[in-house]
């Protein structure tokens, strides 16, 4: 259990011991953060005496008397406000009067305590300063932690784009020199291989603004009856496209009624990155199997089977993180943002779903999406516009 | 069909390792490999590239012979890079090493091949932060192997 200090500064040695006595084995939960935390108590006589202790260790909560003798309550919470340090203060007036109250917080108090006080009006008054200063706390740590992801993330997406740029120049520099000669027609496996470099740079930047409109909740749900089947010939035609070169083929197939309440586009965004996984972590000649139909369960299933070549178990884990690549010798002239997977796993989430991965290694994968019918009047997580979807009449 | 690397090895046939040095590269991205290798058969090395931790090894424990390796630290592993440069140091004592490593970047962790501490643990000559530009690789390979 954490520790909160309290130090009082009372020059009545009555007010001090009755205090710490009305404290001694106090705990104050905050179920929210589901943390406890034990209140142990100082005191001083003087705001002299209590400014060489918050020098030596500035205290969580300061109990300061407003009349002392020497330098005042509010003199102490002022030379606090001139060094920059912040010590969460409950003035001790000696009536409960408005004008009391007012001068308190108007010196940066942030809670005041009129005497005389019974011990349940003081530990409700700390016990609220606590809370406050648990929530300041966790609102802090949020803050950096968002901080830090955001970090991270633009970290990796820097170092994604430096290597085909890096690729794409040398290639360039290369030409620019003559490395090959004078004939342009010796140039053609560079020119092939920088577009293809440039052209995952494309396919990395399109996933990064789908999952930033994704995650913003910025994207407009459009919100109608779609037939999957329509969305996964259109998945399925782009998929035939890529692996014609290579002999796949891509089927599609009902195993139940087709239709469910959805945005066609993300039902798309999540058959497309299905499918063209399917198509990409194939063998030469297999097949792509897409099957969906609504079950007895109420739920959507779509199952994407490849008999491509497949993933090992450690791999199957890691699967669906961002900026993840299953790197081996069999994928390494495959090119992907390493985002398609997250993008599907948050679309899936939007539909109360799931996504299950079966693999096995140079046999093939099979990923399982369930969705549940979106709710026809959400706009769309997030979005803080009014909504022009008009709720159906009862 | 041709592979660029093909095609620059038929082509520098003629002229390989006019200056009678081989260089090995070691590393798992492919364009690195062409682009380094088309040009450093051009400034007249012979070059023998290994796609990898894994190729590296089966290449060191045949029949190696190389004047300088250029090896990248992250491949299959993390530390792919180490592992390789410490058996080149330990097989080939005398032959340079330039380590090639985007880590300080990406990890926050800092490497550097500048005292003779650094050099004992890292057993490298010199560290260069990628992306390499061939230049800067040039530059340092004739500071390390100087025409005799």
């Amino acid at each position: 259990m954490d520790e909160l200090r309290v130090l009082v500064v009372d020059d009545e040695l009555g007010i001090r011991m009755a205090i710490a006595k009305a404290l001694r084995g106090a705990v104050v939960e905050v179920p929210e953060f589901n943390s406890s935390f034990a209140l142990t108590v100082e005191s001083a006589e003087s705001a002299e005496d209590a400014l060489d202790m918050i020098h030596q260790a500035a205290p969580d909560i300061l109990l300061l008397d407003q009349k002392l003798p020497g330098m005042s309550g509010i003199e102490l919470v002022e030379k606090m406000a001139s060094e920059s340090i912040s010590v969460l203060t409950i003035m001790i007036t000696a009536y409960a009067s408005l004008e009391t109250a007012v001068a308190a917080t108007r010196s940066g108090a942030f809670d005041f305590l009129a005497k005389p006080f019974t011990p349940y009006e003081l530990r409700a008054c700390l016990f609220k300063a606590a809370k406050h200063i648990v929530l300041q706390r966790q609102a802090m740590k949020l803050v950096a932690e968002r901080k830090r992801v955001r970090f991270e993330f633009l970290s990796v997406v820097a170092h994604e784009l430096k290597s085909p740029t890096a690729a794409v120049e040398g290639y360039l520099m290369m030409m620019k020199d003559r490395v090959m000669g004078d004939q342009l027609d010796d140039y053609n496996d560079v020119v092939d291989r920088a577009i293809f470099r440039l052209s995952g740079m494309h396919k990395l930047i399109a996933d990064l603004l789908d999952l930033t409109r994704i995650e913003s909740g910025h994207k407009r749900r459009e919100v109608t009856e779609v037939d999957l089947m329509r969305v996964a010939e259109m998945s399925a035609e782009a998929g035939r496209e890529r692996g014609a070169p290579r002999g796949i083929t891509v089927n599609v197939a009902s195993d139940g009624p087709t239709t469910m309440v959805a945005d066609a586009g993300e039902i798309e965004l999540i058959l497309n990155n299905f499918v063209s996984n399917a198509v990409k972590y194939n063998r030469d000649a297999g097949n792509v199997d897409v099957t969906i139909g609504r079950r007895d369960d109420g739920m959507m299933h779509i199952t994407v089977k490849d008999t491509g070549i497949g993933m090992k178990p450690d791999d199957v884990k890691r699967l669906f993180g961002e900026f993840v690549r299953i790197k081996n010798e069999k994928t390494r002239r495959i090119e992907g943002s390493g985002l398609g997977l997250s993008i599907v796993k948050k679309l899936v989430d939007m539909y109360a779903g799931h996504v299950d991965v079966s693999s096995e290694w140079e046999v093939g994968s099979t990923f399982h999406v369930v969705l549940k019918d979106a709710d026809p009047a959400d706009p769309g997580e997030g979005d803080s516009q009014p909504s022009n979807t008009a709720k159906p009449a009862n | 069909m041709e592979t660029t690397c093909e095609k620059v090895r038929k082509m520098s046939e003629q002229k390989v390792s006019a200056t009678g040095k081989t260089i090995l590269l070691v590393d798992d991205d492919v364009d690195f490999l062409d682009i380094t290798e088309s040009r450093l058969k051009k400034d007249g090395f012979a070059v023998v590239r290994c796609e990898g931790q894994v190729a590296a090894e089966e290449y060191l424990n045949g029949d190696a012979h190389f004047d300088l390796a250029v090896v990248d630290l992250m491949m299959e592993f993390m530390d792919s890079g180490f592992v390789v440069s410490r058996k080149i140091k330990k097989a080939f004592p005398g032959t340079p090493v330039i380590m090639a490593t985007g880590v300080e970047r990406e990890t926050g962790l800092g490497f550097s091949a500048t005292t003779k501490e650094e050099r004992s643990w890292i057993q490298a000559d010199a560290m260069l932060e990628k992306p390499l530009r061939y230049d800067q690789l040039k530059k340092q390979i004739d500071m390390l192997l100087p025409a005799e």
